[in-house]
């Protein structure tokens, strides 16, 4: 389970970190969606992974820690009122330059690699 | 009521943020002036009241619902807290007051930010709890999306979308950071986390490393530290004036965190795990100054000049905390309340010269003749003197403190050097801004826009701080002093916690 695990929230950080990485403010969003996904992941996992715990004292033989429990809940609804912010920014700045480029202009010189391959931007 | 002083700088702002949206004060801008204007008064009052008793009686713990104090949230009010709180409403009631002559008009909701933003700073500075710690960097961050954009503008905009997706990439780190150290330390009180860092056996010191280290990241994104510090410039100088006057007391936030996380957690006393920050920290605070020295000499306007000095605080600050000692901490406590005032007073004094320089704005080129140029001009040479570090105001006694901590010949011929000569270049930069902004002009009649008093008595309300820190450097010294020493000592924060205990 552990693997398993380890590998969903390091895929999730890999694509995150690809998504933020990218020019366009959409795929950043999508991006910082994912980063955040993979945190509350992360978080929930630092309280040791156990089955059929219950976080209350006395009803279970074993019993879950509650507290990394409660950090998610404060990451979820902090990671999700930020996202919201963003998508309205990254709305009004595709309004106010006229663009979705994380810089506010698309860039002009093609990069290294589209001159490379031949693609245009 | 006394009892309950360590959480007053939180829920002052936080109840005035909340009454300023309701309906007898939201469509009223003069009511909510004066409100405003009174809950930060009343917030000086308290953060004396707090410095008083932090003096005299040690620090404070303040139990949340009074549950006890490893499994409940805690507030610690130590010397440090207090007089950064202190520090924190003062600089707020000099931007406040600059805001009130008119920059509040150009938006909604200008003051009930203010105000979150003040609890966020507020709660940062007094919270024992490491992820308390990053709940008031969310609030406060989250205040200060929506005052940089405040009034709009492509200028804002652009800047802020790059503001906001940095952080927010920094808070996903500050919790990938905070779950590693909990689930290596198994709790997150600040004191107990100390505690526990102790203890740990080799298999497990490496994954507290790591955890402490990306916090470093984290904290150093705030701080402004070398790799991360590209956001500081545009955002800072786009910001409207009273708002980038308050957000120099946010890089502050970040150096606050690193000095308590990395000298309570992972300082002296920590073992295997001691100064881990060290090696890191020391070099990119001085790469930090140098590239901060670099851009204030390639600055075009005021503001950026002005954006760039921040950097060169941060990295002086930095460099004094990345010492780990009791007496380059108190260097550094001096130095960011000299240096937190005097950026606000720049940064307003920066949009003041603006203003009266019609479309030139705050760039340095040859524009009409100001208005008022005897008030600015004394102003600038106040700020400047201070800024570069010039005797006699209280940039050169934060400088001689920081040096006189250097102990050793490799330390000294690294920092010494690079300390003055990064004060030589801001001599340079301010020397030519002044000089090209208040003697090269055109024969054009003046601008005719009109500079209210109010403006003029928040600069110079913030300028007065600094020669107030010379002549009053001795009493102002002994409490950075005790302060430093409370926090490098680990006796008394094993007596926090049993206080909290309590």
């Amino acid at each position: 389970m552990e693997g398993v695990y380890a590998f969903c929230v390091g895929l999730l950080t890999a694509c995150g970190v690809f998504l933020c990485l990218r020019g366009r403010t959409f795929s950043v969003v999508l991006g910082l969606t994912l980063l955040s996904y993979a945190v509350n992941l992360f978080l929930f996992a630092s309280g040791r992974l156990a089955l059929y715990g219950a976080a209350v004292l006395g009803s279970t033989e074993k019993y879950g820690d509650p507290l990394p429990q409660a950090l998610v809940l404060t990451a979820i609804v902090i990671g999700f009122a930020m996202t919201a912010f963003l998508v309205i920014l990254a709305m009004r700045s595709r309004a106010d330059l006229g663009n979705d480029h994380v810089d506010g202009r698309i860039p002009s010189e093609p990069s290294l690699v589209q001159r490379r391959t031949g693609r245009k931007g | 009521m006394m009892q309950h002083l360590p959480i007053l700088p939180i829920v002052i702002p936080l109840l005035a943020g909340v009454l300023l949206l309701l309906p007898p004060l939201c469509h009223s801008l003069p009511r909510q002036r004066f409100i405003a204007v009174a809950v930060n008064l009343a917030l000086i009052v308290t953060a004396v009241m707090l410095l008083q008793r932090t003096h005299l009686e040690g620090a404070l713990t303040y139990a949340l619902g009074d549950w006890p104090s490893p499994f409940g949230i805690v507030l610690v009010a130590d010397r440090i807290s207090a007089l950064l709180t202190l520090l924190t409403s003062l600089l707020g009631l000099g931007a406040l007051l600059y805001a009130c002559a008119g920059d509040d008009k150009n938006g909604m909701y200008f003051h009930p930010l203010f105000m979150f933003q003040l609890m966020g700073v507020n709660g940062a500075f007094l919270t024992g709890d490491i992820f308390n710690l990053f709940v008031f960097f969310e609030v406060l961050l989250i205040a200060s999306y929506a005052l940089l954009i405040h009034g709009g503008g492509k200028q804002k905009t652009r800047a802020a979308v790059h503001y906001v997706i940095i952080n927010l990439v920094g808070s996903c780190l500050f919790l990938f950071a905070l779950g590693t150290l909990y689930g290596v330390l198994g709790t997150l009180n600040i004191a107990d986390m100390a505690a526990k860092a102790t203890l740990l056996g080799p298999d497990e010191q490496p994954l507290a490393k790591a955890g402490g280290l990306l916090l470093l990241a984290v904290f150093g994104l705030k701080a402004a530290l070398l790799p991360f510090y590209f956001w500081l410039p545009r955002s800072y100088s786009s910001a409207s004036a009273p708002v980038a006057a308050l957000f120099a007391i946010m890089t502050k936030v970040g150096a606050y965190s690193i000095l308590r996380i990395h000298t309570t957690i992972f300082g002296a006393g920590a073992g295997a795990l001691a100064e881990i920050a060290t090696p890191w920290l020391q070099p990119l605070a001085l790469l930090t100054l140098i590239i901060g020295s670099i851009g204030a000499l390639a600055s075009p306007s005021l503001r950026t000049l002005t954006a760039n000095l921040t950097l060169v605080s941060m990295g002086i600050l930095l460099t004094a905390i990345a010492l780990q000692r009791a007496d380059a901490t108190a260097a550094a406590l001096y130095y960011t309340i000299h240096t937190t005032l005097v950026t606000g007073a720049l940064f307003l004094l920066a949009d003041m010269i603006g203003r009266q320089r019609g479309k030139a704005e705050d760039r340095f080129v040859a524009s009409r003749r100001m208005q008022r140029p005897v008030a600015l001009g004394v102003a600038f040479i106040i700020a400047a003197v201070a800024a570069t570090g010039a005797p006699p105001l209280s940039g050169f006694v934060g400088k001689v403190l920081l040096l006189q901590a250097t102990e050793g010949a490799v330390e000294t011929s690294l920092i010494w050097p690079i300390v003055l000569i990064s004060g030589l270049a801001a001599i340079i930069a301010l020397s030519r801004a002044g000089s090209s902004l208040f003697w090269r002009h055109s024969e054009d009649a003046p601008v005719a826009e009109p500079t209210p008093a109010l403006r003029i008595i928040a600069v110079y309300l913030l300028l007065a701080a600094s020669p107030l820190l010379v002549v009053f450097g001795g009493p102002i010294t002994e409490f950075t002093d005790a302060a430093a020493t409370q926090l490098h000592d680990s006796a008394a924060l094993s007596g926090m916690m049993q206080q909290g205990g309590s």
